[in-house]
Protein backbone atom coordinates (compact mmCIF):
# COMPACT_ATOMS: atom_id res chain seq x y z
CA UNK A 1 0.00 0.00 0.00
CA UNK A 2 1.16 3.41 -1.01
CA UNK A 3 0.36 6.74 0.44
CA UNK A 4 0.13 9.92 -1.43
CA UNK A 5 -0.23 13.24 0.40
CA UNK A 6 -2.62 15.31 -1.74
CA UNK A 7 -2.92 17.91 0.47
CA UNK A 8 -0.56 19.88 3.12
CA UNK A 9 -2.06 21.93 6.55
CA UNK A 10 -1.97 24.88 4.64
CA UNK A 11 -3.93 24.06 1.78
CA UNK A 12 -6.48 22.45 4.30
CA UNK A 13 -6.64 26.01 6.14
CA UNK A 14 -6.84 27.82 2.63
CA UNK A 15 -9.34 25.35 1.13
CA UNK A 16 -11.60 26.56 4.35
CA UNK A 17 -10.73 30.03 4.59
CA UNK A 18 -12.07 30.06 0.76
CA UNK A 19 -14.91 27.85 1.26
CA UNK A 20 -15.85 30.44 4.13
CA UNK A 21 -15.88 33.16 2.12
CA UNK A 22 -17.32 31.31 -1.06
CA UNK A 23 -20.61 30.90 1.79
CA UNK A 24 -20.80 34.39 2.72
CA UNK A 25 -20.88 35.30 -0.75
CA UNK A 26 -23.78 33.35 -2.25
CA UNK A 27 -25.32 33.81 1.25
CA UNK A 28 -25.08 37.75 0.53
CA UNK A 29 -23.59 38.11 4.32
CA UNK A 30 -23.36 35.46 7.78
CA UNK A 31 -27.53 36.18 8.63
CA UNK A 32 -29.47 33.15 9.24
CA UNK A 33 -26.53 30.93 8.41
CA UNK A 34 -26.52 27.42 10.11
CA UNK A 35 -23.07 24.90 10.10
CA UNK A 36 -23.43 21.65 10.76
CA UNK A 37 -21.44 19.46 10.37
CA UNK A 38 -21.38 15.49 9.71
CA UNK A 39 -19.54 13.41 12.17
CA UNK A 40 -16.89 12.22 12.44
CA UNK A 41 -14.49 15.02 10.67
CA UNK A 42 -17.09 17.08 9.15
CA UNK A 43 -17.84 18.23 13.11
CA UNK A 44 -14.17 19.53 13.53
CA UNK A 45 -14.14 21.24 9.80
CA UNK A 46 -17.42 22.69 10.47
CA UNK A 47 -16.33 24.21 13.46
CA UNK A 48 -13.33 25.51 11.65
CA UNK A 49 -15.19 27.06 9.32
CA UNK A 50 -17.59 28.57 12.17
CA UNK A 51 -14.81 30.28 13.01
CA UNK A 52 -13.43 31.50 10.22
CA UNK A 53 -16.82 33.10 9.02
CA UNK A 54 -16.75 34.68 12.78
CA UNK A 55 -13.86 36.84 11.71
CA UNK A 56 -14.93 37.71 8.52
CA UNK A 57 -18.40 38.84 9.68
CA UNK A 58 -18.62 38.47 14.03
CA UNK A 59 -21.68 36.87 14.89
CA UNK A 60 -22.38 34.79 11.62
CA UNK A 61 -22.55 31.06 11.16
CA UNK A 62 -23.68 29.28 13.91
CA UNK A 63 -22.12 25.45 14.10
CA UNK A 64 -23.79 22.65 15.06
CA UNK A 65 -23.36 18.69 14.13
CA UNK A 66 -25.95 16.42 12.23
CA UNK A 67 -25.60 12.19 13.15
CA UNK A 68 -26.89 10.63 9.93
CA UNK A 69 -26.26 7.20 11.35
CA UNK A 70 -30.50 5.86 11.68
CA UNK A 71 -30.90 7.64 8.72
CA UNK A 72 -28.49 5.26 5.91
CA UNK A 73 -29.68 2.91 3.57
CA UNK A 74 -26.46 0.55 4.74
CA UNK A 75 -27.28 -0.59 8.07
CA UNK A 76 -28.25 -3.88 7.77
CA UNK A 77 -26.08 -4.93 5.37
CA UNK A 78 -22.64 -3.99 7.46
CA UNK A 79 -22.32 -4.57 11.45
CA UNK A 80 -24.29 -2.06 13.76
CA UNK A 81 -22.93 1.07 13.84
CA UNK A 82 -22.80 3.59 17.04
CA UNK A 83 -24.63 6.55 16.52
CA UNK A 84 -23.19 9.81 17.60
CA UNK A 85 -24.85 12.91 19.53
CA UNK A 86 -26.82 15.68 17.29
CA UNK A 87 -26.98 18.92 18.16
CA UNK A 88 -28.77 21.81 16.59
CA UNK A 89 -28.07 24.96 17.32
CA UNK A 90 -30.43 26.90 19.64
CA UNK A 91 -32.38 29.05 16.93
CA UNK A 92 -33.18 25.87 15.10
CA UNK A 93 -33.18 25.40 11.59
CA UNK A 94 -36.25 26.35 10.44
CA UNK A 95 -36.23 29.31 7.75
CA UNK A 96 -32.54 28.79 7.97
CA UNK A 97 -29.93 28.28 5.27
CA UNK A 98 -28.22 25.47 6.32
CA UNK A 99 -24.54 24.32 5.29
CA UNK A 100 -23.89 20.85 5.29
CA UNK A 101 -19.81 20.30 6.17
CA UNK A 102 -18.14 16.86 5.35
CA UNK A 103 -14.88 15.88 4.77
CA UNK A 104 -15.06 13.55 1.37
CA UNK A 105 -18.07 13.38 -0.83
CA UNK A 106 -18.14 9.85 -2.50
CA UNK A 107 -21.34 8.00 -3.37
CA UNK A 108 -23.60 10.84 -2.44
CA UNK A 109 -25.54 8.62 0.20
CA UNK A 110 -24.22 10.14 3.41
CA UNK A 111 -25.70 13.39 2.46
CA UNK A 112 -29.21 11.64 1.31
CA UNK A 113 -29.31 10.48 4.73
CA UNK A 114 -28.17 14.14 6.05
CA UNK A 115 -31.17 15.46 3.99
CA UNK A 116 -33.51 13.45 5.22
CA UNK A 117 -32.15 13.90 9.09
CA UNK A 118 -32.13 17.87 8.91
CA UNK A 119 -36.01 17.48 7.61
CA UNK A 120 -36.90 15.82 10.59
CA UNK A 121 -35.90 18.62 12.49
CA UNK A 122 -37.42 21.31 10.91
CA UNK A 123 -37.59 23.27 7.12
CA UNK A 124 -34.07 25.37 6.22
CA UNK A 125 -34.80 27.62 3.53
CA UNK A 126 -32.11 26.52 1.79
CA UNK A 127 -29.39 23.64 2.22
CA UNK A 128 -26.20 23.62 1.07
CA UNK A 129 -23.23 21.31 0.75
CA UNK A 130 -19.74 22.35 1.65
CA UNK A 131 -16.81 19.21 1.41
CA UNK A 132 -12.90 19.34 1.86
CA UNK A 133 -12.54 16.67 -0.94
CA UNK A 134 -14.73 15.62 -3.65
CA UNK A 135 -13.59 12.25 -5.28
CA UNK A 136 -16.45 11.36 -7.85
CA UNK A 137 -18.16 8.15 -8.46
CA UNK A 138 -21.57 9.45 -7.05
CA UNK A 139 -24.48 6.94 -7.12
CA UNK A 140 -26.81 9.82 -6.70
CA UNK A 141 -28.26 13.32 -7.94
CA UNK A 142 -26.22 15.08 -5.26
CA UNK A 143 -23.37 17.77 -6.00
CA UNK A 144 -21.00 19.84 -3.38
CA UNK A 145 -21.99 23.82 -3.72
CA UNK A 146 -18.78 24.17 -2.28
CA UNK A 147 -15.98 22.41 -2.97
CA UNK A 148 -11.73 22.10 -1.08
CA UNK A 149 -10.53 20.25 -3.86
CA UNK A 150 -11.41 17.88 -6.36
CA UNK A 151 -9.86 14.93 -6.43
CA UNK A 152 -10.25 12.38 -9.59
CA UNK A 153 -9.80 8.63 -8.24
CA UNK A 154 -10.04 5.51 -8.79
CA UNK A 155 -12.66 3.77 -6.72
CA UNK A 156 -9.73 1.52 -5.56
CA UNK A 157 -8.12 3.78 -4.24
CA UNK A 158 -8.54 4.94 -0.24
CA UNK A 159 -9.03 8.90 1.09
CA UNK A 160 -7.82 9.86 3.85
CA UNK A 161 -8.48 13.09 5.75
CA UNK A 162 -6.44 13.55 8.80
CA UNK A 163 -7.50 16.64 11.09
CA UNK A 164 -5.42 18.55 13.53
CA UNK A 165 -8.00 18.27 16.66
CA UNK A 166 -9.27 15.04 15.59
CA UNK A 167 -6.29 13.07 14.58
CA UNK A 168 -3.26 14.49 16.04
CA UNK A 169 -1.79 15.52 12.35
CA UNK A 170 -3.37 17.67 9.46
CA UNK A 171 -3.49 15.68 5.83
CA UNK A 172 -5.48 14.26 3.04
CA UNK A 173 -3.49 11.11 1.33
CA UNK A 174 -4.54 9.14 -1.49
CA UNK A 175 -3.49 5.51 -0.96
CA UNK A 176 -3.62 2.27 -2.68
CA UNK B 1 -25.87 -8.77 20.04
CA UNK B 2 -28.04 -11.18 19.26
CA UNK B 3 -30.60 -11.69 21.93
CA UNK B 4 -30.76 -9.56 24.82
CA UNK B 5 -31.96 -12.09 28.01
CA UNK B 6 -29.94 -11.67 30.74
CA UNK B 7 -27.33 -8.35 31.89
CA UNK B 8 -24.96 -11.09 33.09
CA UNK B 9 -24.14 -11.37 29.59
CA UNK B 10 -23.28 -7.73 29.51
CA UNK B 11 -19.65 -6.68 30.07
CA UNK B 12 -18.97 -2.84 31.01
CA UNK B 13 -17.87 -2.11 27.58
CA UNK B 14 -21.01 -3.51 25.80
CA UNK B 15 -23.24 -1.75 28.73
CA UNK B 16 -21.56 1.20 28.44
CA UNK B 17 -22.38 1.20 24.49
CA UNK B 18 -26.21 0.33 24.75
CA UNK B 19 -26.29 3.51 27.84
CA UNK B 20 -24.61 5.98 24.79
CA UNK B 21 -26.90 4.54 22.12
CA UNK B 22 -29.56 5.45 24.75
CA UNK B 23 -28.54 8.97 24.95
CA UNK B 24 -28.90 9.57 21.31
CA UNK B 25 -31.95 7.84 21.32
CA UNK B 26 -33.15 10.57 24.13
CA UNK B 27 -32.38 13.37 22.15
CA UNK B 28 -35.36 12.25 19.32
CA UNK B 29 -37.74 12.93 22.29
CA UNK B 30 -36.47 16.62 22.10
CA UNK B 31 -37.24 16.98 18.12
CA UNK B 32 -40.16 18.60 16.13
CA UNK B 33 -40.43 15.04 14.36
CA UNK B 34 -40.35 12.22 17.13
CA UNK B 35 -39.17 9.86 15.26
CA UNK B 36 -36.51 7.61 13.01
CA UNK B 37 -36.88 5.71 9.68
CA UNK B 38 -34.14 3.31 11.06
CA UNK B 39 -36.14 0.31 11.66
CA UNK B 40 -38.43 0.70 8.67
CA UNK B 41 -40.38 -2.66 7.49
CA UNK B 42 -38.72 -4.73 10.38
CA UNK B 43 -41.48 -6.12 12.64
CA UNK B 44 -41.05 -6.13 15.75
CA UNK B 45 -43.84 -8.54 18.22
CA UNK B 46 -44.73 -7.72 22.05
CA UNK B 47 -45.70 -11.13 23.63
CA UNK B 48 -46.72 -10.38 27.14
CA UNK B 49 -48.36 -12.75 28.88
CA UNK B 50 -48.46 -11.37 32.28
CA UNK B 51 -49.85 -7.53 32.68
CA UNK B 52 -47.76 -4.72 32.85
CA UNK B 53 -48.44 -1.36 31.72
CA UNK B 54 -44.96 0.88 31.66
CA UNK B 55 -42.96 -1.98 29.99
CA UNK B 56 -45.14 -2.82 27.31
CA UNK B 57 -46.44 0.66 26.32
CA UNK B 58 -42.59 1.64 26.76
CA UNK B 59 -41.38 -1.22 23.77
CA UNK B 60 -44.41 -0.28 21.59
CA UNK B 61 -43.29 3.31 21.95
CA UNK B 62 -39.64 2.80 21.09
CA UNK B 63 -40.32 0.43 18.07
CA UNK B 64 -42.50 3.43 16.61
CA UNK B 65 -40.49 5.90 17.13
CA UNK B 66 -37.89 3.56 15.04
CA UNK B 67 -40.67 3.50 12.23
CA UNK B 68 -40.91 -0.62 13.34
CA UNK B 69 -44.25 -2.50 12.63
CA UNK B 70 -45.54 -3.21 16.14
CA UNK B 71 -48.02 -6.26 17.01
CA UNK B 72 -48.79 -6.14 20.63
CA UNK B 73 -50.18 -10.21 21.91
CA UNK B 74 -51.64 -10.28 25.32
CA UNK B 75 -52.21 -13.48 27.00
CA UNK B 76 -55.39 -12.38 27.69
CA UNK B 77 -57.90 -12.02 24.34
CA UNK B 78 -55.25 -14.57 22.63
CA UNK B 79 -55.21 -18.08 21.79
CA UNK B 80 -53.18 -18.59 24.53
CA UNK B 81 -56.34 -18.18 27.16
CA UNK B 82 -57.15 -21.31 25.02
CA UNK B 83 -54.19 -23.29 25.87
CA UNK B 84 -52.02 -22.73 23.19
CA UNK B 85 -48.31 -23.68 24.06
CA UNK B 86 -45.27 -21.08 24.13
CA UNK B 87 -44.08 -23.15 21.09
CA UNK B 88 -46.82 -22.89 19.19
CA UNK B 89 -47.50 -19.46 19.71
CA UNK B 90 -43.81 -18.52 18.79
CA UNK B 91 -43.91 -21.16 15.75
CA UNK B 92 -47.04 -18.91 15.01
CA UNK B 93 -45.32 -15.25 15.22
CA UNK B 94 -42.32 -17.02 13.05
CA UNK B 95 -44.58 -17.77 10.50
CA UNK B 96 -45.88 -13.88 10.41
CA UNK B 97 -42.32 -13.02 9.83
CA UNK B 98 -41.06 -11.48 13.21
CA UNK B 99 -37.60 -9.74 13.39
CA UNK B 100 -37.77 -9.25 17.46
CA UNK B 101 -40.09 -10.63 19.76
CA UNK B 102 -40.32 -8.72 23.20
CA UNK B 103 -40.98 -11.39 25.22
CA UNK B 104 -42.89 -10.79 29.32
CA UNK B 105 -43.41 -14.13 30.74
CA UNK B 106 -44.71 -15.10 34.77
CA UNK B 107 -42.28 -18.67 34.27
CA UNK B 108 -38.64 -17.99 34.70
CA UNK B 109 -36.21 -18.50 31.72
CA UNK B 110 -38.77 -18.65 29.42
CA UNK B 111 -37.00 -16.06 27.37
CA UNK B 112 -34.16 -18.27 27.52
CA UNK B 113 -36.27 -21.32 25.72
CA UNK B 114 -37.59 -19.42 23.11
CA UNK B 115 -34.15 -17.46 21.89
CA UNK B 116 -32.20 -21.23 22.41
CA UNK B 117 -35.13 -23.48 21.07
CA UNK B 118 -35.05 -23.17 17.69
CA UNK B 119 -38.52 -22.62 17.62
CA UNK B 120 -38.02 -19.25 15.91
CA UNK B 121 -35.21 -17.21 14.56
CA UNK B 122 -36.04 -13.83 15.43
CA UNK B 123 -34.10 -11.86 18.10
CA UNK B 124 -35.31 -12.15 21.60
CA UNK B 125 -35.56 -9.49 24.68
CA UNK B 126 -36.17 -10.68 27.77
CA UNK B 127 -39.02 -8.12 29.60
CA UNK B 128 -39.29 -10.05 32.32
CA UNK B 129 -39.42 -13.79 33.10
CA UNK B 130 -41.07 -14.82 36.51
CA UNK B 131 -38.30 -13.90 39.25
CA UNK B 132 -35.20 -14.59 37.26
CA UNK B 133 -34.00 -10.84 35.11
CA UNK B 134 -35.32 -7.48 33.47
CA UNK B 135 -32.82 -6.60 31.36
CA UNK B 136 -34.07 -3.57 30.28
CA UNK B 137 -35.45 -2.35 33.18
CA UNK B 138 -31.84 -2.50 35.25
CA UNK B 139 -30.23 -0.73 32.37
CA UNK B 140 -32.97 2.62 32.43
CA UNK B 141 -32.01 2.39 36.25
CA UNK B 142 -28.26 2.72 35.22
CA UNK B 143 -29.16 5.10 32.83
CA UNK B 144 -30.79 7.38 34.93
CA UNK B 145 -28.31 7.31 37.85
CA UNK B 146 -25.81 7.79 35.13
CA UNK B 147 -27.62 11.03 34.09
CA UNK B 148 -28.73 12.44 37.60
CA UNK B 149 -25.28 12.28 38.21
CA UNK B 150 -22.94 13.48 35.16
CA UNK B 151 -26.17 15.32 33.30
CA UNK B 152 -25.42 15.64 29.41
CA UNK B 153 -21.79 14.45 30.03
CA UNK B 154 -23.05 10.95 30.55
CA UNK B 155 -21.46 9.63 27.62
CA UNK B 156 -18.79 7.15 27.89
CA UNK B 157 -18.55 7.22 31.67
CA UNK B 158 -19.22 4.16 34.12
CA UNK B 159 -20.95 3.97 37.56
CA UNK B 160 -17.70 3.43 39.19
CA UNK B 161 -17.70 4.08 43.08
CA UNK B 162 -21.20 4.57 43.23
CA UNK B 163 -23.08 2.99 46.39
CA UNK B 164 -26.58 1.59 45.56
CA UNK B 165 -28.62 0.25 48.06
CA UNK B 166 -31.57 -2.43 47.25
CA UNK B 167 -34.41 -2.86 49.70
CA UNK B 168 -37.13 -4.71 49.85
CA UNK B 169 -38.24 -8.26 48.15
CA UNK B 170 -35.23 -9.79 46.51
CA UNK B 171 -36.41 -12.71 46.46
CA UNK B 172 -39.04 -12.14 43.76
CA UNK B 173 -37.63 -9.43 42.41
CA UNK B 174 -36.15 -10.05 38.96
CA UNK B 175 -35.41 -5.81 38.89
CA UNK B 176 -32.98 -6.73 41.76
CA UNK B 177 -31.33 -9.46 39.98
CA UNK B 178 -30.88 -8.13 37.00
CA UNK B 179 -29.43 -4.93 38.68
CA UNK B 180 -26.69 -6.35 41.04
CA UNK B 181 -25.44 -7.86 37.63
CA UNK B 182 -25.66 -4.97 35.50
CA UNK B 183 -24.64 -2.82 38.18
CA UNK B 184 -21.47 -4.87 39.01
CA UNK B 185 -20.42 -4.80 35.67
CA UNK B 186 -20.65 -1.06 35.18
CA UNK B 187 -18.63 -0.98 38.64
CA UNK B 188 -21.12 0.07 41.58
CA UNK B 189 -21.87 -1.69 44.46
CA UNK B 190 -24.76 -3.00 45.92
CA UNK B 191 -26.54 -3.85 49.26
CA UNK B 192 -29.58 -5.75 49.17
CA UNK B 193 -31.93 -5.38 52.22
CA UNK B 194 -34.59 -7.56 53.17
CA UNK B 195 -36.53 -9.21 55.47
CA UNK B 196 -35.01 -12.50 55.86
CA UNK B 197 -37.85 -14.14 54.38
CA UNK B 198 -37.48 -12.17 51.09
CA UNK B 199 -34.23 -13.54 50.54
CA UNK B 200 -33.27 -16.13 48.12
CA UNK B 201 -31.94 -19.70 50.13
CA UNK B 202 -28.57 -19.14 48.45
CA UNK B 203 -27.01 -15.51 47.71
CA UNK B 204 -23.01 -16.69 48.06
CA UNK B 205 -22.40 -16.30 44.23
CA UNK B 206 -24.46 -12.74 43.71
CA UNK B 207 -21.65 -9.38 44.18
CA UNK B 208 -23.72 -7.68 46.44
CA UNK B 209 -23.82 -7.21 50.57
CA UNK B 210 -26.34 -8.34 52.53
CA UNK B 211 -28.27 -6.76 55.44
CA UNK B 212 -31.00 -6.89 57.36
CA UNK B 213 -32.02 -3.25 59.01
CA UNK B 214 -32.76 0.00 56.51
CA UNK B 215 -31.68 2.20 58.84
CA UNK B 216 -28.05 0.58 59.53
CA UNK B 217 -27.87 0.90 55.64
CA UNK B 218 -29.69 4.33 55.44
CA UNK B 219 -26.97 5.57 58.00
CA UNK B 220 -24.33 4.36 55.37
CA UNK B 221 -25.09 6.92 53.12
CA UNK B 222 -25.81 5.36 50.26
CA UNK B 223 -25.52 7.32 46.64
CA UNK B 224 -28.61 5.64 45.71
CA UNK B 225 -31.48 3.92 47.05
CA UNK B 226 -34.03 1.67 45.35
CA UNK B 227 -37.08 0.49 46.88
CA UNK B 228 -38.57 -2.41 45.78
CA UNK B 229 -42.39 -3.35 45.38
CA UNK B 230 -44.11 -5.97 47.10
CA UNK B 231 -45.60 -8.27 45.13
CA UNK B 232 -48.44 -9.63 46.36
CA UNK B 233 -49.50 -11.58 42.95
CA UNK B 234 -45.95 -13.36 43.85
CA UNK B 235 -46.69 -14.31 47.58
CA UNK B 236 -48.50 -17.27 47.93
CA UNK B 237 -46.81 -17.71 51.98
CA UNK B 238 -46.84 -15.34 54.90
CA UNK B 239 -43.42 -13.90 54.38
CA UNK B 240 -44.16 -10.58 56.93
CA UNK B 241 -46.71 -10.68 59.59
CA UNK B 242 -48.43 -7.76 58.24
CA UNK B 243 -47.85 -4.64 55.72
CA UNK B 244 -48.25 -2.04 58.81
CA UNK B 245 -45.12 -4.36 60.24
CA UNK B 246 -43.01 -4.15 56.79
CA UNK B 247 -43.51 -0.78 56.16
CA UNK B 248 -42.68 0.24 59.52
CA UNK B 249 -39.15 -1.78 58.97
CA UNK B 250 -38.05 -1.43 55.35
CA UNK B 251 -40.53 0.95 54.28
CA UNK B 252 -38.73 4.55 52.81
CA UNK B 253 -41.13 6.70 55.16
CA UNK B 254 -40.78 10.38 55.88
CA UNK B 255 -38.48 10.00 58.44
CA UNK B 256 -35.79 7.78 56.89
CA UNK B 257 -36.50 10.46 53.90
CA UNK B 258 -35.14 13.33 55.69
CA UNK B 259 -31.92 11.09 56.75
CA UNK B 260 -31.59 10.75 53.50
CA UNK B 261 -29.03 13.72 51.90
CA UNK B 262 -30.41 15.95 49.20
CA UNK B 263 -28.85 13.96 46.11
CA UNK B 264 -29.57 10.72 47.11
CA UNK B 265 -31.37 9.05 44.46
CA UNK B 266 -34.90 7.52 45.26
CA UNK B 267 -35.53 5.13 42.59
CA UNK B 268 -38.45 2.85 42.36
CA UNK B 269 -39.54 -0.30 39.64
CA UNK B 270 -43.05 0.69 39.63
CA UNK B 271 -45.77 0.28 40.21
CA UNK B 272 -45.61 1.77 43.46
CA UNK B 273 -47.06 0.93 46.88
CA UNK B 274 -47.82 4.42 47.94
CA UNK B 275 -47.07 3.86 51.91
CA UNK B 276 -46.56 0.59 52.10
CA UNK B 277 -42.72 0.54 50.48
CA UNK B 278 -42.44 4.17 49.93
CA UNK B 279 -44.08 7.06 51.54
CA UNK B 280 -45.90 9.49 49.03
CA UNK B 281 -43.45 12.33 50.38
CA UNK B 282 -40.83 10.17 49.56
CA UNK B 283 -42.30 9.11 45.55
CA UNK B 284 -42.96 13.08 44.82
CA UNK B 285 -39.52 14.70 46.50
CA UNK B 286 -36.88 15.90 44.35
CA UNK B 287 -34.99 12.63 45.18
CA UNK B 288 -37.54 10.39 43.32
CA UNK B 289 -36.26 9.69 39.98
CA UNK B 290 -39.49 7.28 39.22
CA UNK B 291 -40.46 10.01 36.56
CA UNK B 292 -37.25 9.99 34.99
CA UNK B 293 -36.80 6.18 34.92
CA UNK B 294 -40.23 5.79 33.02
CA UNK B 295 -39.16 8.55 30.40
CA UNK B 296 -35.44 6.99 30.54
CA UNK B 297 -37.37 3.23 29.43
CA UNK B 298 -38.24 4.05 26.12
CA UNK B 299 -35.11 5.85 25.10
CA UNK B 300 -33.08 2.64 26.94
CA UNK B 301 -35.59 0.17 24.66
CA UNK B 302 -35.17 1.94 21.28
CA UNK B 303 -31.15 2.14 21.91
CA UNK B 304 -31.46 -2.44 22.43
CA UNK B 305 -34.51 -2.41 19.79
CA UNK B 306 -32.02 -0.92 17.08
CA UNK B 307 -28.81 -2.76 18.67
CA UNK B 308 -30.51 -6.70 17.90
CA UNK B 309 -32.45 -5.47 14.69
CA UNK B 310 -29.41 -3.28 12.63
CA UNK B 311 -26.77 -4.44 11.37
CA UNK B 312 -25.78 -7.75 9.57
CA UNK B 313 -22.77 -9.44 11.85
CA UNK B 314 -24.16 -10.76 14.80
CA UNK B 315 -22.20 -12.45 16.90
Amino acid sequence: MTARTVLQPADISRALTRISHEILESNRGGSDLVILGIPTRGIELARRIGAILDEIEPGSGSVGFLDVTMYRDDLAGQPTRAPSPTQIPSGGVNGKTVVLVDDVLYSGRTIRAALDALGDYGRPRAVRLAVLVDRGHRQLPIRADFVGKNLPTSSEERIRVRLRDTDGVEEVTIES
Amino acid sequence: MRHLLSTRDLDRATAVGILDVAEDMADVAHREIKKLPTLRGKTVINLFFEDSTRTRTSFELAAKRLSADLITFSAKGSSVSKGESLKDTAQTLAAMGADAVVIRHSASGAAQTLARSGWIDAAVLNAGDGTHEHPTQALLDAFTMRRRLHGSASRGKDLDGLRVTIVGDILHSRVARSNVWLLQALGATVNLIAPATLLPVDTSGWPATIGFDLDTAIDDDPDVIMMLRIQSERMNAAFFPNAREYSRQWGLDDERLARLRPDTMVMHPGPMNRGLEISANAADSARSTVLEQVANGVSIRMAVLYLLLSGSVKP
